[in-house]
């Protein structure tokens, strides 16, 4: 595995990255594809909830919103 | 390629087109799509709700009419970001879509947001390459035009191999093309298109030998329809795992877990490239078909979100939008409910005046119009709850609500979206329970609908109220300054929210354990609502509720009232029938009224002593006794079944008090004297802190258990509710009255 692969979780706020994999459990995975985070899509950091968890994300043109411990699972490129 | 020229669609043997009559369209689209506004512009106000065949999902049903060229049926399917399914109620669309169990769709209607076609296309592929004749209704133009994207609306048609309409549904903008498109749609032969699959690939083998197989067991569906089918089997069976999903041969299930097995000893993730594959075609249409002019500074939606999901903000807006939506369940819907209350009262005083006295009288005045009443009474609630929630779900709002609070939900395995359901709960578990429609997933839906009737509802206060009021002196002080009954109160309102989070606690690592719950949540655009699509679909919930739930908290009432009320006997009833008589010509005015309403009280006491509620309490007497309770208890708690509020009066009944409610001095001063059979004080505080806790959790409301056989859709949620809700309430009960005894507490 190459270096470069970090956590969607570890972006900052403002800050972008490409899908390199999901890799939650099945079910999980196949939902977040499914809803646009496929390996090869850009995804911004927009935002985080008010008490820490979950995070906002800006993938595809709209907002997606996912708990830190499914963003600790994808991994990105930068 | 597919194979072409064969994929005309065959008539399936169960509904066959012809005799159907009416051509069959279905609307699809992404949640937050602009659905439903673009199902009420196409059909005005003719929908009906349906039920899907063989499950408990409801949808809307409605013709659309074009004047000279003919009509359809639209059937508006949950809204859905993909086709995919892990259990049987999610599986209608895609059974829908290629004609299981069913004839297929005359065409669909896929809805997509135009602001998003970089994710709404996805839907709108896996559905077009289900061979079903696809309009695409381009929603949201008006959005998507002000943020700078333009849409080559014939290069999008070409790609998609697919007719696409633009529209700004709430202005009917491009609603009237749309509907002439529907129509047309109906009466083209399908084409076959090339799927999503690269042909020669790995992938397009492996679907085209799963839906070879597919094709011995179901000839009558399309070849589309089969290699559409066979690659949702790919993507919904999970190796290892019971799913309860509809028709799936163990042959099918078997050739699939293979085709995996083998896929990832090759190192292929299956999941993956069926998602990917179809995104990288989405991803090649937007390129084609779309342009991008960078927006000029941050949109309303940004500036919106900067405050309403802001660290402390975002948290003050939050609390004020919940403590509105509490006191209008609380305080708006008060009115109301007494009109209710005094109409239903009116119409019995009615009844007993015009028909002669007998059993057929009692039934009709008793029975069956206190069961309309005990029905109509929830629907303000209902509609104010549904009127609240769609109007944040509209506006956007709903989904910050659960962005703000998901981590405190999270934390007991509930979901951000519980939240909403669990605060109504506070004021009646039959709204809240409907209101868990808008939690998505299943498991998660049915675990907030478990624990949501353990929240202290508004029912339960008046019960608080006069236990208090009896147990208590008003001038009793704890530590010296706290009043000893307001002490009480508070904690019968902790206890039940600590045990509405421990059930979920405990639920979710027993009853519902599965995957790691977790949160994927859309946060759309803050947009606008339009008033009548609010007010439509918060009648149709109104509706759906007095159908289907109303029936049978109607039945349950009439039989709970003849279990209290029967069997009668006519010597005892001619006695007080002569008493009454003998007081009306001896006395006249106010002692006249008093007199025989203290008659009536006796009369009603003895009906309901030897009613069979009556030596039922009697029977589970040993039960209660534990707990502090004696066989009069049991009967207030027989009662109560029909509401929990019906325990007050319910027990003036069995002290002779005729009409009671909880601020009745006779009622307290009766219950203060009462003793048990030994002689001892029945009601001293331990009994009633007992009672209290057995009320606070204690599944005692017949209406709850019929709106979540209604909502889950089986007898068995509401069996296991009652259960462990009764049970719980027992042990508690029973551990408060014996350890205060052991204290020497009594």
């Amino acid at each position: 595995m190459p270096v470069s692969a970090k956590s969607l979780a570890a972006l900052p706020l403002g800050g972008s990255a490409v899908v390199r994999r999901v890799g939650s459990g099945r079910s999980i995975a196949r939902r977040l594809m499914e809803l646009g985070l496929v390996p090869g899509t850009r995804v911004t950091m927009l935002r985080v909830a008010p008490l820490g968890d979950p995070i906002e994300l800006r993938v595809r043109n709209y907002a997606l919103s996912i708990r830190r411990s499914e963003a600790l699972t994808i991994e990105i490129d930068e | 390629m597919l194979p072409s020229g064969t994929a005309t669609r065959p008539a399936s043997p169960a509904l066959p087109t012809t005799t159907r009559g009416t051509p069959l369209v279905l609307v699809a689209g992404n949640p937050n799509a602009g659905k439903s506004t673009l199902f009420n512009a196409l059909t005005g106000a003719h929908a009906k709700v349906g039920n899907y065949p063989g499950v408990t999902v409801s949808c809307t049903v409605a013709p659309l009419v074009v004047a000279g060229m003919g009509r359809v049926d639209l059937v508006d399917l949950p809204g859905t970001y993909s086709l995919s399914a892990r259990a049987r109620d999610e599986q209608v669309a895609v059974d829908a879509l290629i004609g299981r169990g069913a004839a297929p769709p005359d065409a669909a209607v896929v809805v997509a947001d135009a602001t998003a076609l970089g994710r709404t296309l996805y839907l709108a592929l896996e559905i077009i390459d289900t061979g079903v004749p696809v309009v695409v209704a381009l929603s949201m133009m008006d959005e998507a035009r002000s943020q700078g994207i333009d849409i080559d609306l014939d290069v999008l048609r070409e790609q998609l191999g697919a007719e696409v309409i633009p529209v700004v549904a709430p202005r009917r903008q491009g609603v009237d093309v749309l509907a002439r498109a529907v129509i047309r749609a109906v009466t083209r032969e399908t084409v076959a298109r090339p799927g999503s699959i690269a042909p020669g690939s790995d992938l397009h083998r492996d679907v085209s030998s799963l839906a070879d197989l597919v094709a011995d067991e179901q000839p009558e569906l399309s070849p589309a329809g089969q290699r559409a089918w066979a690659e949702w089997l790919l993507l919904s069976i999970e190796e290892g795992t019971s799913q309860d999903l509809d028709g799936v041969s163990e042959r099918l299930v078997a050739a699939v877990c293979a085709t995996r097995a083998r896929a990832e000893l090759a190192g292929r993730d299956l999941d993956h490239e069926i998602i990917g594959g179809r995104y990288a075609r989405v991803d090649a249409i937007v390129e084609a078909a779309v342009r991008v002019r960078p927006p000029e500074g941050p949109s309303w939606t940004e500036r919106l979100d900067s405050i309403l999901t802001h660290r402390i903000w975002g948290g003050v807006v939050f609390a004020i939008v919940m403590l509105t939506l509490f006191q209008a369940l609380f305080t708006w819907s008060e009115p109301a409910i007494s009109l209710i209350e005094t109409q239903v009262s009116r119409v019995q005083g009615i009844v007993t005046q015009v028909m002669p006295a007998g059993p057929l009288r009692d039934l009709l005045a008793d029975g069956v119009i206190a069961g309309v009443g005990n029905v109509v009474m929830f629907v303000p609630q209902i509609a104010l709850l549904f009127l609240f929630i769609g109007l944040m779900e509209d506006l956007g709002y709903l989904a910050r609500v659960a962005f703000v609070i998901d981590r405190l939900m999270g934390r007991i395995g509930l979901h951000g979206k519980s939240f909403v359901p669990m605060l109504s709960g506070f004021s009646c578990a039959i709204p809240a329970v409907m209101a868990t429609r808008t939690i998505e997933n299943r498991t998660d839906r049915l675990l907030t609908m478990m624990v949501l009737p353990l929240m202290s509802c508004s029912a339960r206060l008046p019960i608080y109220v006069l236990i208090i009021a009896t147990v208590f002196s008003p001038s009793a002080r704890i530590f010296g300054f706290v009043s000893a009954g307001a002490a009480a109160l508070f904690a019968m309102y902790a206890l039940s929210v600590t045990a509405a989070l421990a059930a979920a606690a405990v639920m979710r690592r027993t009853v519902f354990r599965g995957p790691r719950p977790t949160l994927v949540l859309e946060l759309p655009p803050y947009r606008l609502p339009v008033a009548s699509v609010l007010l439509r679909s918060t009648w149709r919930q109104v509706r759906a509720f007095l159908v289907d739930a109303g029936t049978i908290i109607l039945a349950l009432t009439i039989v709970l009232w003849a279990l209290l009320n029967y069997p009668r006997d006519p010597a005892t009833t001619a006695q007080f029938t002569a008493q009454r008589a003998r007081v009306e010509a001896s006395t006249a005015g106010p002692a006249r009224e008093a007199a025989v309403n203290e008659i009536d009280g006796r009369a009603r006491g003895a009906l309901l002593r030897n009613s069979i509620a009556g030596h039922v309490g009697h029977v589970i007497e040993p039960a209660l006794e534990p707990l502090g309770f004696d066989w009069r208890i049991g009967v207030g708690i027989l009662g109560a079944f029909a509401a929990r509020e019906v325990f007050v009066s319910t027990m003036g009944i069995v002290f002779d008090i005729n009409q009671a409610d909880e601020t009745n001095q006779t009622l307290r001063t009766t219950l203060r004297g009462a003793t048990r059979a030994d002689g001892s004080q029945l009601m001293t505080p331990l009994t009633g802190i007992s009672l209290m806790v057995f009320f606070v959790l204690a599944c005692q409301c017949m209406s709850t258990l019929a709106i979540v056989r209604r909502e889950s859709g089986s007898w068995k949620w509401p069996a296991l509710m009652f259960g462990y809700q009764t049970a719980m309430a027992y042990v508690a009960a029973l551990v408060v009255y014996q350890g205060g005894r052991l204290l020497g507490w009594v």
